[in-house]
């Protein structure tokens, strides 16, 4: 598998490190709902098909990006800086 | 059908073995039952033989989407242990480890079960105290548990590197002697087997694809061969937990589906005779009866569904495997292959209740599931039938996550991938 890295094109797989489900928005700080932190901490979609994660170079520009990858077929769709993207929030 | 023996063994080879009866009926899907198990993977299958023989309930259909089998009761490698250190593992697998040991007997069916050790490899002193603090809360509980120093580890697994010279040199390790392996399919169709005789009806090719509720409670599954209405519905089916939970109107679940892969080489004369997990990086690694090395490491990494791994973690197994033992490096790969793991949030199974009446779910095996078969069938069986857990696996609950009663026997926080 290679990821297209916007700041230094296409890599090897093992330069980057998994971050996990990049649909899950970290509630506000100041939130106190139980269950907002419940769903963002522990509960994930899982999907068996699409599935937009995050991915940082670590072995490379040390950016963070959001994949959207399909997980039958590790097919990449799109590659995106996390910056680029509406705020969202890393491991 | 009758049981096996040493007579009718002899029967049928006097008659060229030609008239050996199949080992469990195929029979149609009836209209309705009183409990159906969606997934002919062991534990479903496990759990259908314990429902029959502990609490003697009978009308009960397991329904498999593929063969039995052909899941990851066929992707292991085998191991079987039960050295686990917070309390509800160790007692959970302790009592997996007791069925282990009257498996064979109880199922009439031979599980090849070898109680060859499994040694922990310490390349730390940090590690050899850790061995000791989990060798004694094993021991504390009734499992057994032994500490071994460099020479002892030398003495037992003559092809490790013990320079002092390695990379990450070994200073000693833990063993449990009553690990070992089983031979896995035999596990399957033993439970198959059981299970068809005491009239569970095993219906293979037969992929659920709906449920049926009624005012939040379970009263059936849709499948591919048909409605099948049952009064209690239970779901083991590992890696698709959360797309078949999501046919239950559940939603999401705290669980990842990852890939794991194992790996076996050919054939080569004895050269391990117990198991043994490297500790400097992630490896576990035993010999086959039919003499091929089988082994395994870390996972890829990432949610898939893909059932066949990447190439960077073959790399880095195949690494590990040679720091071990240098004198793999000629021995050839005969085949390797993915599974796909139902990932627990905590690294710790869910045998429980859930938010649908009736509707039971046993899941989030991480890659431990295996070794749990026996126990897991067994705690599952008795939730279903009683409608509440047994204290074995009464921590295991579906909303510990909510409460937060999780428990990460590795303390490494929710991110499934580190499990």
């Amino acid at each position: 598998m290679q990821i297209d890295c916007p700041f230094c094109g296409k890599r090897d797989q093992s330069e980057f490190t998994y971050s996990g489900d990049a649909t899950k928005k970290r509630p506000d700080h100041n939130d106190q709902d139980p269950q907002a932190w419940f769903d963002y901490v522990y509960q994930r979609d899982n999907p068996k098909g699409a599935h937009q994660e995050y991915w940082h170079h670590t072995s490379g520009c040390r950016q963070f990006l959001v994949v959207e990858r399909n997980t039958m077929t590790h097919k990449i769709s799109s590659v995106q800086a996390v910056g680029d993207l509406n705020k969202g929030s890393a491991e | 059908m009758s049981r096996y023996s040493i007579f009718n063994l002899v029967g049928n080879a006097l008659s060229g073995h030609k008239n050996w009866k199949e080992a469990w009926r195929s029979p149609e899907p009836k209209p309705s039952y009183d409990i159906v198990i969606v997934g002919g993977g062991g534990h479903g299958l496990a759990t259908a033989y314990y429902l029959a023989k502990e609490h003697g309930l009978t009308n009960i259909a397991v329904i498999e989407k593929g063969w039995i089998g052909g899941g990851n009761m066929g992707r292991n490698t085998t191991i079987v242990r039960s050295n686990y250190m917070l309390p509800e593992n160790t007692h959970f697998y302790e009592w997996g480890m007791k069925l282990w040991e009257t498996m064979s007997q109880d199922l009439n069916y031979n599980v090849m079960f070898s109680q060859r050790g499994v040694i922990n490899l310490a390349h730390t002193p940090g590690q050899m105290d850790a061995f000791a603090r989990r060798g004694n809360a094993m021991r504390l509980a009734g499992v057994d548990a032994e500490l071994l120093d460099r020479d002892e580890i030398a003495r037992r697994c003559p092809g490790l590197d013990m320079s002092p010279n390695a990379r990450f040199p070994i200073v000693g390790g833990m063993c449990q002697p009553r690990g070992g392996t089983a031979r896995h399919d035999a596990v399957a169709w033993g439970y198959a087997r059981g299970a068809d005789l005491r009239g569970v009806d095993i219906i293979e090719n037969c992929e659920v694809t709906g449920f049926k509720i009624d005012g939040g409670k379970v009263v059936g599954v849709e499948t591919s061969r048909g409605d099948i209405l049952a009064k209690k519905v239970g779901v083991a089916v590992a890696g698709h937990t959360s797309q078949v939970m999501q046919m239950a109107g559940i939603e999401r679940l705290p669980i990842e589906s990852h890939l794991l892969q194992a790996f076996v080489s050919e054939p080569v004369k004895p050269l391990i005779d117990t198991v043994v997990t490297f500790g400097a990086g992630h490896l576990y690694i035993s010999q086959s009866n039919k003499g091929g090395l089988v082994f395994g490491g870390d996972m890829d990494g990432y949610n898939s569904f893909a059932q066949r791994g990447n190439i960077p973690v073959i790399e880095d197994v195949a690494s590990c495997a040679m720091t071990m033992f240098p004198n793999l490096g000629k021995i050839r790969l005969l085949r390797h292959w993915g599974g796909i793991m139902d990932m627990s949030m905590d690294g710790t199974p869910i045998i429980s209740k859930t938010p649908v009446e009736n509707l039971f779910l046993n899941g989030g095996w991480c890659y431990g599931g295996f070794k749990a078969t026996p126990a897991s069938g067994w705690c599952f069986a008795h939730t279903i039938a009683t409608g509440e857990p047994h204290e074995l696996n009464a921590g295991f609950t579906l909303d510990r996550f909510e409460k937060g009663y999780t428990i990460d026997e590795k303390g490494v926080g929710p991110v499934p991938r580190l499990h």
